[in-house]
């Protein structure tokens, strides 16, 4: 912790111990601030470097001519832009089933879960009954549960039902991983939402499940877009899990199709980054729609998975 | 599993009262009274229809297969047991005895423990710095830190791994490249991942750049927190920086940083993804961390109590900080 908290003081230090003894203080500041300043935007820009380099690597490395990929002197531009590895990327065997396979367990876990989760979430924002508090607790530890230990339980458990090598099995653990959160982060949208909205629906005729449908669900709707996207992400980078059960080669999803590009041989990484690419490029576009209501959401309690 | 006890207790207890009250009225009334009794009954009875389908789907999937894990790890679950479903003969503790007898196994236990020691001091350590100094920068320049934050944060695990494998690559990597050619070191087709510590150091690149805009972001929303002019009056009456930051802005992000702290300590005492896919699959056993162990064990050896008993290790690790992290959720009536 005092490494943490030393960090970026000598910087700060340094600036405001020479305020004290000048005759001004007021007249000297400004420009000292300026020149501390400076050297902050200076750190920031280095800080963005360092953040943004694998991520440029990335897509640089997959628009590049093999040849260079290929060399002892890697350079930061690529003499010519190619999409060659985007090509071979897709000529790869299995990239189409993958892409269905992703889509069809994606899909379909996230919209199950965001029909379990708006429901629930429902209940504990509005109600307040015995066992909710509970409810809640549950809800927080389960994400805390170590993804790596559950594995062989969940396998050992899927085995039994007969799921390995199956979608359903698949599906129905990942449906159940983004649960818990979705439910909170519903939920944060929920008691946010009047409850005398409701009521004077019901005043005016609605039933209890039509003032749901007609006011509430409307209002619920941007919270059910960035909780199903977060769900979303969630399920399309998993890896662990698929791999362990799904077992044919038209079964696996993009994340263990990935593998194809490491063989014994060598790894074709202008494919690989390519391919990555391919990936990466929903997940960082749905990314930017709901980072905003993902940092606010993490910090209230949810947890990310 | 609280949801059947839940559901038999509840609406049996106001039931009497409310006929009660309806005692000294005219029998009219009671008619109408029964059925608001039922109605209002059922209303009760709505919030746990409502989350039973999380909570069936939460036992099914967490909760049972944990229960199995515990009975697991006192039998001797093997490959045969596995397929025919053949009932697995009792051992009592010896899984637990041959665990703690295996070397391996600590070995696995210090190299999690330590690693994971090392992600999280580096992940907090460089998340504070930049959140404080995004606070202290020119807008424009704040505008590019958050979107390459958000990108990085944004990359999959998967994709991740990929990217800093090809940046190790002992041929053609770009980090050999800048090492040999303009900092005059011999890193001329070195292999990063041949001794196991400079392996770690590639694999805890991953998860440091992968965790670092989480605190980042968090802990700048935190700061955004601190009053100003709090800060500001400190420093009229003499207080410098480290004390302002002791005394004046550590105080209002302490419950966020201890909130980022636990869910990285968590996060990356489960790193067995990245290990997997640096390694291509087949990690040498200088790199069984804990989970890599567990799944080792399990479907390598085929002995499958062995590998529930791991799992079950790691849970009882980490349910202490978990217990810490709900704390922290309950002191703040986050859960309310």
């Amino acid at each position: 912790m005092s490494a943490t908290a030393s960090a970026p003081n000598p910087a700060k230090t340094a600036s405001s111990a020479g305020t004290a003894p000048g005759p001004s203080p007021a007249a000297i500041r400004p420009d000292r601030r300026n020149r501390s300043r400076h050297a902050y935007n200076l750190i920031g820009l280095l800080t963005f470097v360092v953040m943004i380099f694998p991520v440029y690597w990335l897509v640089i490395s997959a628009l590049r001519p093999n040849a260079e990929i290929r060399s002892y002197d890697q350079t930061l531009w690529p003499s010519s832009i190619t999409f060659d590895n985007f090509s071979r990327a897709m000529d790869q065997a299995n990239f189409g089933t993958a892409v269905k396979s992703s889509l069809i367990v994606c899909v379909t876990a996230v919209v199950g879960a965001m029909i379990m989760a708006t429901i629930a979430a429902y209940a504990i924002g509005r109600f307040r009954f015995k066992g909710r508090r509970i409810f809640m607790i549950v809800l927080i530890l389960v994400q805390l549960l170590p993804p790596t230990a559950m594995l062989i339980p969940i396998y050992l458990q899927l085995n039994e039902l007969g799921a390995l090598n199956e979608y359903w099995g698949v599906i129905i653990v990942y449906l159940v991983s983004t649960l818990p959160f979705a439910t909170w982060m519903i939920r944060g949208f929920v008691i946010n939402i009047p409850k005398e909205l409701e009521e004077s629906a019901m005043v005016d005729g609605c039933s209890q499940m039509g003032a749901f449908w007609r006011v509430v669900f409307p209002l619920l709707a941007p919270g059910l877009a960035a909780a199903s996207i977060y769900s979303l992400i969630n399920a399309w980078n998993e890896y662990l899990l698929a791999y362990v059960v799904l077992q044919d080669n038209d079964k696996y999803t993009l994340n263990v199709w990935l593998a194809n590009f490491t063989t014994s041989r060598g790894v074709d990484y202008g494919a690989l980054m390519a391919a990555s690419t391919l990936i990466a490029i929903p997940v960082v576009a749905f990314f930017m729609v709901i980072q905003k209501k993902m940092a606010a959401g993490l910090t209230s309690g949810a947890v990310k998975g | 599993m609280s949801a059947a006890d839940m559901k038999a207790a509840d609406p049996a207890a106001p039931a009497p009262r409310r006929t009660e009250a309806t005692g000294p009225r005219p029998p009219r009334g009671t008619a109408r009274k029964a059925r608001s009794v039922r109605a209002r009954r059922a209303g009760e009875l709505l919030p746990y229809l409502l989350i039973g389908p999380t909570i069936v789907a939460i036992a099914a999937v967490f909760l049972w297969p944990l229960a199995k894990t515990v009975i697991m790890s006192f039998q001797d679950v093997g490959r045969k047991e596995l397929w025919t479903g053949e009932p697995a003969p009792w051992v009592g503790f010896e899984q637990f005895t041959d665990i703690f007898a295996d070397a391996a196994f600590w070995d696995s236990v210090v190299l999690t423990v330590v690693f994971m020691a090392a992600c999280v001091i580096a992940t907090l350590a460089l998340g504070l710095a930049v959140a404080l100094m995004m606070q202290r920068m020119s807008a424009w320049v704040r505008l590019l830190v958050t979107a390459a934050l958000i990108a990085a944060w944004s990359i999959p695990l998967m994709v991740a791994a990929s990217i800093f494998r090809w940046f190790s690559d002992s041929d053609y990597g770009v980090w050999n490249m800048v090492l040999s050619k303009y900092l005059g070191l011999d890193f001329q087709g070195h292999n990063w991942f041949l001794d196991h510590r400079q392996g770690f150091v590639v694999i805890g690149a991953v998860v440091v750049w992968g965790a670092v805009p989480f605190v980042a972001i968090t802990l700048y929303a935190a700061l955004t927190q601190v009053p100003r002019e709090l800060e500001e009056a400190a420093a009229i009456d003499g207080v410098g920086a480290f004390g302002n930051f002791r005394f004046v802005v550590w105080p209002v992000i302490k419950p966020v940083f201890q909130m980022v702290a636990t869910l990285s300590v968590i996060w990356d005492f489960n790193v067995l993804g990245q290990v997997w896919l640096m390694r291509g699959t087949k990690p040498e056993p200088e790199y069984e961390v804990l989970g890599l162990y567990a799944f080792n064990k399990a479907f390598e050896s085929n002995s499958f109590s062995q590998g529930a008993a791991i799992s079950l290790i790691t849970v009882g690790l980490l349910s202490g900080v978990a217990v810490y992290y709900l704390r922290q959720l309950l002191k703040i009536g986050e859960v309310e």
